[in-house]
């Protein structure tokens, strides 16, 4: 592959957004990818939105994207990833969790979550692929693994499902007694993609 | 074998590699994790944190007098309270090999302003290194060390927020035992008194050009030739940025040695290419360099002066390049401020705080600068590290002599307050104003990610220590009222608050509780009750009066539809305040 891809993840403090970007990351070194991969710190974790960036190819030099320059666009949290669509190719692919997290001023009261994102993105980008990621975390049994499944959907969506062994690229990265967990989980997502 | 590390990670690496002994530094984003990560050679580094950076750099210092390669790493606003040592060990150079990192944020992420401190470089006189990716950092490090002994100086090692937390590729090598050099008392050269200081700066001046010598002839700065329309003068992380756009389809003069300028080598390049470009983040540094020597480039013409850069920035800026992009409507967006943590200690004070009219509340650096957002309201102002108490009595002796019966009020964390907040409260002591001074003991470094301070009896590298006595401590600098309070009960801060804004004279209030998401200590696992407990809003009782809400816990949200409160079992951690805050008694400990 020798144009380089870029992945950019969205969602919200907590979700665990760089564990899974790190998944990812580890399994493109493995397949003998150059990657690079930047995250935030800081205040900008307190609650707020969290992205990360990954940057895969033979050769990478920018560990970061400007607007319209993504190739996949993944957002954990449907309102993220309508606020970062335009650092989506418009040519590009999404993949979205049909999942809500309420900012502070509509868990005030002030304002609705808004409804009809995913059916304004679709209008907007041909190839949208909605994961129901409750419904997959449900289905493994542990709300947590979210992340991890929505992982599986998304390595499938890029092609990458058969570069690696992602099963044992888990096991590196995610604690012991939850691997078996994160394993299933990914499993599932990968499923949702055809 | 090769490794994906952050730049911060491969700082660390280079730091041990390099034969380094000891290292200090005060916790800042996006520089905290190199510390984090050199005490993982804790067997032959010494690691520690310092209470402010002026002392980290003073340690290091310290350490390179004595014959230790040493290093001192902190935030970019960190080299300001750094200065005063900096300034003069430029003059009187090392023993032992000292390395300053300098992690600038430009976009500020998570600052408070975006200098460029590569200035410092040029102000204090010493030498400048800026690498531009993870590998770069783990080597030029390496090389840091080499150039601050062979010049007899300090070297600032110039990072960035994208260079300390992308991570990329990095190959190891071997540890220099490079061991520590003899100490020699040199009393002519490390007593900077008048007589010895007049006869230093001769000497760094002419350090100054044999360092430009040298930034001529270093590998830390290389020209790549292509195609040579277009020339690129580029460092740091701009450089890849630039490489992204241009690929190998124009020359680059590639600057790893930014202080001094390798003027001859620019001078050469700028001869070979038909337009020059400069293209780097924040100030026009490089750029103000050539246009002093004459050379015509274009820089921040078109390349942006505030903000960080990135490769759209750039190719927009020299190629005019637009790209396509879609957008989602205005309606389907909602701001995602961050907010104080559920359970978070700090809530139980700015929600009382906040009910006090005609008050000034001067604030400081950490995760209760959140006070200032919605729905809490209550800080006024924050300006940098420890400025919460001394603002807050210049503020009052101002509303004294004016006539103005306003109460001040100052917020500051422990970290903060042991960082410069105690030279502040000194001030206060000795100069009296009615100051009523709130310290926010949460027993950690919390916006940092929670590392030790001198008040949680830990050091870095995981031994006991002393813990500061912070009453104990304010009452022996000449406050006379001091009071501790747990601010998860609202009715003991409310009580303080009335006591301390009647108080004649500057008070302290000190509220103690532990940071929700920190890991808890033996020492907070026996001061308090940290059992998690959950709490629900019963129906019946909520009268949807939304005073909840206005604690500000994320936990909580208002249902418009049912037009009641609701708490997120998940979020909630049991805190109680926002049970103490109901006038109804709607809110309920789940299992009670």
């Amino acid at each position: 592959m020798k144009k380089v891809q870029n992945v950019l993840l969205s969602g919200v403090g907590g979700q665990g957004i760089i564990l899974a970007s790190k998944v990812l990351s580890v399994g493109l070194i493995e397949a003998g990818y150059d990657v690079k991969m930047s995250e935030v710190h800081g205040m900008a974790q307190r609650g707020g939105s969290v992205t990360t960036q990954v940057r895969f190819g033979e050769k990478v030099y920018s560990p970061i994207i400007g607007l319209g320059q993504a190739d996949i666009l993944v957002a954990f949290e449907k309102m993220e990833g309508g606020k970062w669509l335009e650092y989506l190719n418009p040519n590009g692919k999404m993949v979205i969790n049909d999942f809500k997290i309420p900012s502070a001023p509509i868990l005030a009261g002030d304002v609705l979550y808004p409804e009809g994102i995913i059916a304004e993105i679709k209008t907007k980008i041909d190839d949208v692929i909605v994961v129901d990621g409750p419904g997959l975390a449900e289905e493994v049994g542990n709300p947590k693994t979210m992340n991890i499944a929505i992982m599986g959907s998304l390595i499938k969506a890029l092609g990458l499902d058969e570069i690696v062994d992602w099963e044992k690229v888990i096991g590196k990265v995610v604690k012991e007694k939850f691997i078996d967990v994160n394993v299933k989980a990914f499993n599932v997502g990968m499923a949702q993609v055809k | 074998m090769k490794y994906l590390m952050t730049g911060n990670e491969a700082v660390a690496r280079g730091v041990y590699e390099a034969g380094v002994t000891y290292a200090s530094a005060f916790p800042g984003t996006p520089s905290t994790e190199i510390l984090e990560n050199v005490v993982l050679y804790k067997k032959d580094i010494t690691a520690e944190w310092a209470a402010n950076e002026k002392v980290a750099l003073e340690n290091a210092i310290g350490a390179s007098v004595a014959g230790a390669r040493s290093l001192a790493a902190m935030k970019h606003v960190g080299v300001n309270v750094a200065a005063d040592p900096l300034f003069t060990y430029t003059y009187t150079g090392v023993n032992g090999g000292l390395v300053l990192v300098s992690a600038d944020d430009p976009g500020t992420h998570s600052s408070q302003n975006e200098q460029d401190n590569r200035y410092y470089a040029k102000f204090a006189k010493m030498a400048c290194i800026e690498p531009s990716d993870s590998q770069e950092a783990k080597d030029f490090i390496k090389e840091a060390y080499e150039i601050s002994e062979k010049f007899d100086l300090p070297v600032l090692f110039r990072m960035t927020t994208r260079t300390c937390h992308s991570k990329s590729l990095v190959e190891f090598g071997e540890r220099d035992e490079v061991g520590v050099k003899e100490y020699i008392k040199e009393v002519n050269k490390f007593i900077a008194a008048p007589a010895n200081a007049k006869t230093m700066h001769p000497k760094v001046e002419a350090r100054t050009i044999e360092l430009e010598k040298f930034s001529n002839e270093t590998k830390l700065n290389r020209f790549e030739w292509n195609d040579k329309k277009i020339g690129i003068i580029t460092s740091g992380v701009a450089y890849q940025y630039s490489k992204e756009v241009f690929g190998d389809d124009v020359s680059y003069l590639k600057l790893g040695f930014t202080y001094p300028l390798p003027m001859e080598k620019i001078k050469k390049f700028a001869d070979e290419v038909e337009t020059l470009y400069v293209v780097e983040e924040l100030e026009p540094f490089i750029q103000e360099h050539l246009q002093i020597a004459g050379i015509k480039c274009i820089g921040k013409e078109v390349i942006p002066r505030v903000g960080e850069l990135n490769p759209d920035i750039i190719a927009q800026a020299i190629l005019g390049e637009e790209r396509e992009t879609v957008h989602i409507s205005d309606d389907k967006k909602v701001k995602r401020p961050p907010t104080l943590c559920a359970g978070c200690p700090h809530r139980g004070l700015f929600f009382e705080l906040a009910k006090r009219k005609d008050v000034m509340v001067t604030g400081d650096i950490g995760c209760y600068t959140l006070g200032y957002t919605e729905p809490l309201n209550t800080i006024d102002t924050v300006i940098c590290m420890g400025a919460s108490i001394s603002m807050g009595h210049g503020a009052a002796k101002a509303f004294e002599r004016k006539g103005i019966d306003k109460k001040v009020v100052t917020v500051i964390g422990d970290s903060t307050f042991f960082h410069t907040g105690i030279n502040s409260l000194i001030t206060t002591a000795f100069n009296k104003s009615n100051t009523v001074n709130i310290i926010l003991d949460n027993r950690t470094t919390g916006m940092t990610g929670h590392q030790e301070n001198p008040g949680t009896g830990y050091t870095l590298q995981g031994d006991i220590s002393e813990a500061i006595n912070i009453p104990d401590l304010v009452r022996a600098v000449g406050i006379k009222h001091v009071i501790t309070v747990n601010p998860l009960e609202l009715d003991e801060v409310n009580k303080a608050l009335n006591v301390a804004f009647e108080f004649d004279g500057p008070s302290v209030i000190i509220t103690r509780w532990p940071c929700a998401l920190k890991k808890f200590t033996d020492l907070d696992k026996e001061e308090f009750d940290l059992t998690r407990k959950v709490y629900k809003v019963d129906p019946d009782e909520c009268k949807g009066c939304k005073i909840c809400i206005k604690t500000g816990c994320p936990a909580l949200a208002f249902d418009v539809k049912s037009d009641k409160a609701v708490i997120d079992p998940l979020q909630c951690v049991g805190c109680d305040v926002c049970a103490q805050a109901c006038p109804f008694d709607a809110i309920k400990k789940v299992g009670e």
